[in-house]
């Protein structure tokens, strides 16, 4: 029993960790439907910016808590400008295209940007700081629990919270499912489309970054190729839940990860990949659009 | 065309010649040094052939092998099986009593059958494969560079044998050179009888978490996690397991005896234990032999330079000691005797793996790794 319970905040770790990511895809795939390929770059350039903020403001000696809050508000500006300017470069171009060029534009800024910090930055593996402390109130549980998988799950859950509320009472939110809807539409209600596709690009990144942040003080390590593996399980996690939708990302992403850590539990690690694949494949054969995604007729 | 054909003929005029030419001056004992000396992995065999030069040089200025000199015959293998044959077949009918070389492993598998059946020695400064000397097939095979299942044995060894723990969790990354290892360890700790494997597992590399296989660890009861592969995930496991309170030890192979390994695990990669080579860099025999090449070449020498002198003094060594050149009094003289080499003083077992050339144990104290073993 205690091993279930250990495996199960394993997963639920892992699972939050995907959701932190899922939930920006599925964000931006729900507004214009769009996969953003470059997103886990945003995470990945959320952790350096992390990284380096973090130690400049250590050098000036702040207190721990005003360290975090303004490394994750710098982190998340930083990407947020990465997506704003993304968006603009690689997508709004094209908005008009047929849907596989925007794919391969995406799919093009993901490779320019994983090389982009390798030259500006290193390719080597870089130490990452313990941002979040150890809570003292944690400790009889620390087998089970650390401070970092306890901070990834709240945040978690609150972005999920905000985003959720955010998409559906905000004036904003109203016009970004105007959007999704019909974007012609939109615009002749006077929807100004741009702004919001922009701003949905600039929330998502900024998500990404505060992921990139959180995860890379619970793995104490960044690398300017971490984007690319969390991008895809993250993306696997949101097609999981059905893409689109902003509690299905979260649910696809703890189905995820907590059908990895009882694969590696009781069966073994070799097969976790192949636990997690079976079960996209199994539920997408009998839920073509995801656990929570809408079955949606193509206009033609 | 017509240049290139000219050379052609002059090219094979001039073999034509050598090969007249060592027909004519018997008086000497020959020595072949085989392998890729020119193509793709030409710098694996180039440093093997001036190593034999320069050690030949000497041997040969102390008055050879009972006054007899030596002469080195070069063929080229280019690291290709097919044509080791070949070169394997040129050599031996050039009547040479012993070989240098081959390079590559599959080069020298390829060609060992046939120097086997001439009773021609043949030692190797770089063929790792475990089962040239291993399977017991070639029993003219020495080597002197660690096989590849060396690094799982000292690690092994050094677990059941010193650190003494009865149960290990054995991991790898699912790569060829991590679940290799992993895998020979496991023979060997179950080959031991000492202690046991409790889990086996490979792990997905660049994964965000690991923590579900480290509660498996703690699970097993393993006294000690003996990982397969390369610092990334090295840190990462250790990581996680000091952050769920898990002191198992950790030991580790050379793909973590790395810096970064400790930049990037910081505290939590103290008491790690990781294998590497030895450091033969203040070694005489090393300094003497470096510097000269450096001198001839203006470079530093390159790959397996040392393991090929140690090879050429190895051989050179057993032929004086012994006497003569004839295979089975050499054989007996490199077993038999000590040799001071690059790598300190080497012999050969009776499989012909090099004895004293391999790898040590380093521990991470204070930041840095330091010799343990």
């Amino acid at each position: 029993m205690e091993y279930f319970i250990e495996l199960l905040f394993s997963g639920l770790t892992r699972g939050s960790i995907y959701a932190l990511i899922a939930l920006g895809y599925t964000m931006v795939y729900g507004i214009i439907g769009l996969i953003n390929f470059a997103h886990g770059e945003m995470y990945m350039i959320g952790a350096f910016t992390a990284l380096i903020v973090s130690t400049v403001l250590s050098i000036y000696g702040l207190p721990l808590p005003a360290i975090l809050i303004l490394t994750a508000l710098a982190a998340a500006v930083w990407a947020g400008a990465y997506g704003f300017t993304v968006e603009r470069l690689a997508y709004r171009p094209l908005r008009n295209s047929p849907r596989l060029t925007p794919l391969i534009s995406a799919i093009g800024m993901s490779i320019f940007l994983q090389n982009y910090v390798l030259l500006a930055q290193t390719a080597d593996f870089q130490p990452f700081p313990a941002l979040i402390p150890e809570f003292a109130f944690l400790e009889p549980y620390a087998a089970i629990i650390g401070a970092t998988d306890l901070a990834i799950l709240i945040v978690s859950a609150l972005v999920m919270i905000a985003l959720t509320l955010g998409i559906k009472c905000t004036r904003i939110g109203k016009a970004m499912r105007a959007t999704a809807q019909d974007r012609k539409m939109a615009l002749l209600v006077g929807i100004n489309v741009d702004r919001i596709i922009s701003l949905t690009f600039v929330v998502g990144s900024a998500l990404a970054a505060i992921g990139g942040l959180l995860i890379a003080s619970h793995i104490g390590q960044t690398n300017v190729f971490i984007g690319f593996i969390a991008g895809i399980k993250a993306f696997t996690a949101a097609v999981l839940g059905g893409i689109g939708s902003i509690p299905g990302a979260v649910l696809g992403s703890f189905v995820l990860g907590l059908t990895e850590a009882f694969a590696t539990g009781y069966v073994s690690s070799d097969y976790e990949d192949v636990f997690a694949f079976s079960l996209l494949v199994l539920i997408l054969i009998f839920r073509p659009a995801g656990l929570l995604g809408k079955a949606t007729v193509e206009k033609v | 065309m017509r240049a290139t054909k000219f050379f052609h003929i002059l090219t094979a005029l001039a073999l034509v010649m050598g090969w007249v030419g060592t027909a004519v001056g018997a008086a000497t004992i020959k020595i072949g040094v085989a392998g890729a000396h020119s193509g793709d992995l030409a710098s694996y065999g180039l440093p093997t052939l001036k190593a034999a030069q320069l050690v030949v040089k000497d041997v040969n200025a102390k008055g050879g092998v009972n006054g007899t000199p030596l002469e080195l015959l070069v063929e080229d293998d280019v690291c290709k099986p097919e044509i080791a044959t070949n070169t394997a077949t040129k050599l031996v009918s050039a009547g040479v009593k012993a070989v240098i070389g081959h390079i590559c492993s599959g080069a020298t598998k390829a060609a060992l059958p046939i120097y086997r059946d001439a009773k021609v020695l043949v030692i190797s400064p770089s063929a790792t494969t475990p089962s040239l000397t291993q399977s017991g097939d070639y029993p003219n095979f020495y080597r002197t560079i660690a096989a590849d299942n060396t690094q799982a044995r000292t690690l092994v060894d050094f677990a059941v044998g010193t650190l003494k723990v009865q149960k290990i969790a054995v991991l790898h990354d699912k790569g060829d050179y991590g679940k290799g290892l992993a895998e020979y360890a496991k023979t060997f700790i179950e080959q031991s009888g000492q202690a046991e494997v409790v889990l086996f597992e490979g792990i997905t590399p660049g994964a965000v978490d690991y923590s579900a296989v480290v509660q498996k660890i703690k699970r097993s009861g393993a006294e000690a996690v003996l990982f397969g592969g390369y610092h990334p995930e090295a840190s990462k496991i250790v990581g996680q397991m000091r952050q769920k309170r898990l002191t198992t030890l950790f030991v580790s192979d050379d793909g973590v005896k790395d810096d970064t390994f400790i930049k990037v695990a910081g505290k939590d990669a103290e008491g790690v234990y990781a294998t590497g080579p030895a450091d033969v860099s203040a070694n005489p025999i090393t300094k003497a032999y470096r510097e000269r090449y450096k001198k001839a070449e203006g470079t530093d020498p390159g790959a397996f330079f040392d393991n090929a002198v140690a090879a050429t003094l190895a051989l050179t060594n057993a032929m004086v000691k012994a006497g003569s050149a004839e295979p089975e009094a050499v054989a007996q003289a490199l077993r038999g005797n000590e040799v001071a080499t690059p790598f300190g003083n080497i012999k050969f077992d009776a499989k012909g793996e090099p004895v004293g050339i391999g790898f040590t144990i380093y521990q991470v104290r204070n930041g840095q790794f330091v010799q343990v073993h």
